[in-house]
């Protein structure tokens, strides 16, 4: 087990440093110029000299990419020579808007993020779970077809669309939610748990319509896979209620690939929900990637970037480490 | 591997491609014959499937002919109206009055609230838009993904570890966040100045970088078929009588694995419409005047004009649901008929 899991970790560091290489290189040679970028609009070709030196550009490639590297560990100066600025770590440059710290901005951005991904994980992997085994204990009845044809449409309904017609009739017609406001980011927060819950509910509903989708199709097909084990019929010769047979043997095998989904989708959702918090006017880390992207702020986009990687990553190791501990032929492989 | 293909004509005929041919005329290639056969003997059988393949049919037609439609209702997509006696210029200025708000003669779909473009007309060359860059990127991440695959299967060793890594690694990277911030950059190193009427550069782009980050799923999927294919005895023959490693690829793996990769293709479709919407919805995909379904959702986002009358985000709305819908039923149906893996439910 131990072996196991410092080989993936080995592996993980590897892979991390991989893409963050291919992100830098990817923006650093992608932009016709981030000096240009950096310097902004009405900008003289003497400040746009000035602004590669305070971006570093002057200096070999592989040494910009190891300076950048190692301020992620340590804070380092950025800025040209004479007008030098503290980066703190962890150091991501600064935002070619703002001139803030970038990773002041994400501490800034992921309260929002968070609170966008825990309600809709939830939602949807109550409801993913629920119905899909609902319909896999009902095959071919009409309770199964319609959460099967439910599902069809919820996995062909774009997140703008089901976002705007969920503002369009809950806050506009019926006016019976609030828009979402900046001030919320916690349940604990002077707002209170309702205040938070009723912020964020749509936000959450948006994503739960694609994702339960997603989540009922691949638990109703596992859960049909495992009814048909011959341990199922065991449970159930040897006198369990079908209710108890479901629960304790069905649900055990039958929610492995669910678990599986749930760790990567966690992992995504963390590097910011971009439609969903750009929909909805939550300012997350989606929303951030939005705009550093319309403006070309390239440390902005870039640490966004790895840190959804990261994110995706971790849960990655996550799941796999999961799944030694529940199957232990995975700690061979 | 696939399913045994069904005696021609087995149920009444009626399948163009399964039919026999008239005598004296080629007989039909044998593989696409039994690949399509197959879908096509499935998605006879379900009326869902009928009626998401017609539907498919139906919107392809649509965006093809869209000039035509658009020259029978006599207008384009282009063309602005903001004078006073279209759009509104006192209670809500740029709302269209009521006339060109909704269908009419002279707009089928009324016109847009602010420019007073025919909506119409957008959206059926924004149809053309969708539906060219969604195919033309499957087109490309097909490609790449099987041969890629193919070739890491098929060589093993180095050749497979590199291709391996390198699938783990595009699959490692949050695709939507990287799509939005590279669309951008690579639009701007096009000619970003170039975007007018009916420019092809930010079709392109997006065609280019949804088709470049598309290819490692199905990559690893052909890779894992290949493996087992090319321990088969035809292979071993193929290699017996000295055929090169690319005649044994293309002419032996290739064939063998287009059941998967169809089945694959058929569900990114819909993925890359999605994609699309999203990214011009964005605003960094397909910008004005460019329309694109996408685009017209941004439009209607615009301004709030989709609260003032929810007609604007009707259309494009609308169009993006039922196709994308019937691309995924489509998918669900190939899928069942030629991967045998899948659940039947």
């Amino acid at each position: 087990m131990i072996a196991f899991l410092t080989r993936r970790l080995v592996a993980t560091v590897v892979l991390l440093a991989v893409i963050s290489f291919v992100t830098f290189t990817l923006f650093h040679f992608g932009p016709a110029d981030p000096a240009a970028a950096a310097c902004g609009q009405e900008c003289t070709p003497e400040r746009i000299a000035e602004a590669r030196v305070a971006l570093g550009m002057d200096k070999p490639f592989l040494s910009q990419y190891l300076t950048y590297m190692s301020g992620l560990f340590h804070g380092r100066t950025v800025g040209a020579p004479g007008a030098e600025s503290l980066c703190q770590w962890p150091c991501f440059g600064k935002s070619f808007q703002t001139n803030e710290d970038v990773a002041a901005v994400l501490e800034r951005a992921l309260p929002y993020t968070l609170s966008v991904a825990v309600g809709a994980i939830v939602l949807w992997t109550v409801v993913g779970v629920t119905f899909g085994t609902l319909a896999a204990l009902r095959r071919n009845k009409l309770t199964d077809k319609l959460i099967v044809g439910a599902a069809s449409v919820g996995v062909s309904l774009p997140i703008p669309v089901t976002g705007l017609l969920l503002l369009l009739v809950f806050v506009s017609t019926l006016d019976v939610l609030p828009f979402t406001t900046n001030a919320i980011t916690s349940p604990f927060g002077p707002a209170g748990f309702d205040g938070w819950f009723l912020n964020y509910l749509l936000p959450w509903v948006a994503l739960a319509v694609l994702f339960s989708a997603q989540y009922i199709r691949v638990t109703r097909s596992s859960m049909l896979e495992t009814l048909g084990e011959d341990f199922m019929r065991t449970a159930r010769a040897k006198g369990l209620s079908k209710a108890a047979m479901v629960v304790r043997h069905g649900a055990r095998a039958g929610l492995t690939p669910v678990v599986t989904m749930l760790g990567l989708d966690i992992g995504l959702l963390l590097g910011g929900a971009v439609l969903t918090e750009q929909i909805f006017s939550v300012p997350g880390v989606g929303f951030t990637a939005v705009r550093a992207a319309q403006a070309g702020d390239l440390p902005l986009t870039m640490a966004i970037t790895l840190l959804a990687a990261f994110f995706i990553i971790v849960a990655n190791v996550v799941v796999d480490a999961v799944y030694a501990v529940i199957d232990p032929r995975v700690r061979a492989a | 591997m696939l399913p045994a293909r069904p005696a021609s004509g087995a149920d009444g005929g009626g399948v163009p491609n399964a039919r026999s041919p008239e005598p004296g005329s080629a007989p039909p290639a044998v593989a696409a014959r039994s690949l399509l056969g197959t879908a096509w003997l499935r998605i006879r059988r379900s009326k869902i499937a009928l009626a998401a393949l017609a539907v498919v049919v139906l919107m392809i037609l649509f965006a093809a002919l869209a000039p035509v439609l658009t020259a029978i209702e006599g207008q384009d997509p282009y063309t602005t109206r903001t004078s006073p006696d279209v759009l509104d210029d006192y209670g809500t200025p740029g709302l269209p009055l009521s006339y060109y708000r909704y269908p009419s003669f002279d707009h089928w779909l009324g016109v847009e609230p602010g420019l007073g473009r025919d909506i119409f007309a957008r959206m059926a060359h924004g149809a053309q838009v969708s539906l060219v860059i969604a195919l033309l990127a499957t087109v490309v991440s097909v490609v790449l993904g099987t041969v890629l695959g193919a070739a890491a299967g098929y060589f093993g060793g180095k050749v497979d570890m590199v291709i391996s890594r390198v699938m783990d690694l595009f699959l490692a990277f949050p695709h939507l966040l990287l799509v939005l911030s590279l669309t951008p950059i690579l639009q701007s190193r096009l000619g970003d100045t170039a975007l007018g009427e009916g420019s092809l550069l930010p079709i392109a782009s997006l065609v280019i970088i949804l088709g470049f980050f598309g290819w490692a799923y199905l990559a690893r999927v052909v890779r894992g078929q290949v493996l087992s294919i090319r321990e088969q005895e035809f292979v071993e023959a193929a290699r017996a009588y000295g055929a090169s490693h690319r005649s044994i690829i293309l002419k032996q793996i290739v064939p063998n694995v287009m059941g998967v990769v169809l089945v694959y293709a058929t569900m990114m479709i819909p993925t890359n419409i999605t994609a699309e919407a999203a990214l011009s919805f964005l605003g960094v995909g397909v910008k004005d005047p460019t329309p694109s379904w996408g685009q017209m959702l941004n439009a209607a986002q615009a301004g709030n004009w989709y609260l003032t009358d929810p007609w604007f985000l009707a259309v494009p709305a609308g169009a993006l649901v039922i196709t994308v819908l019937a691309f995924n039923l489509l998918g669900d149906a190939v899928r069942d008929a030629l991967d045998p893996k899948s659940s039947r439910g």
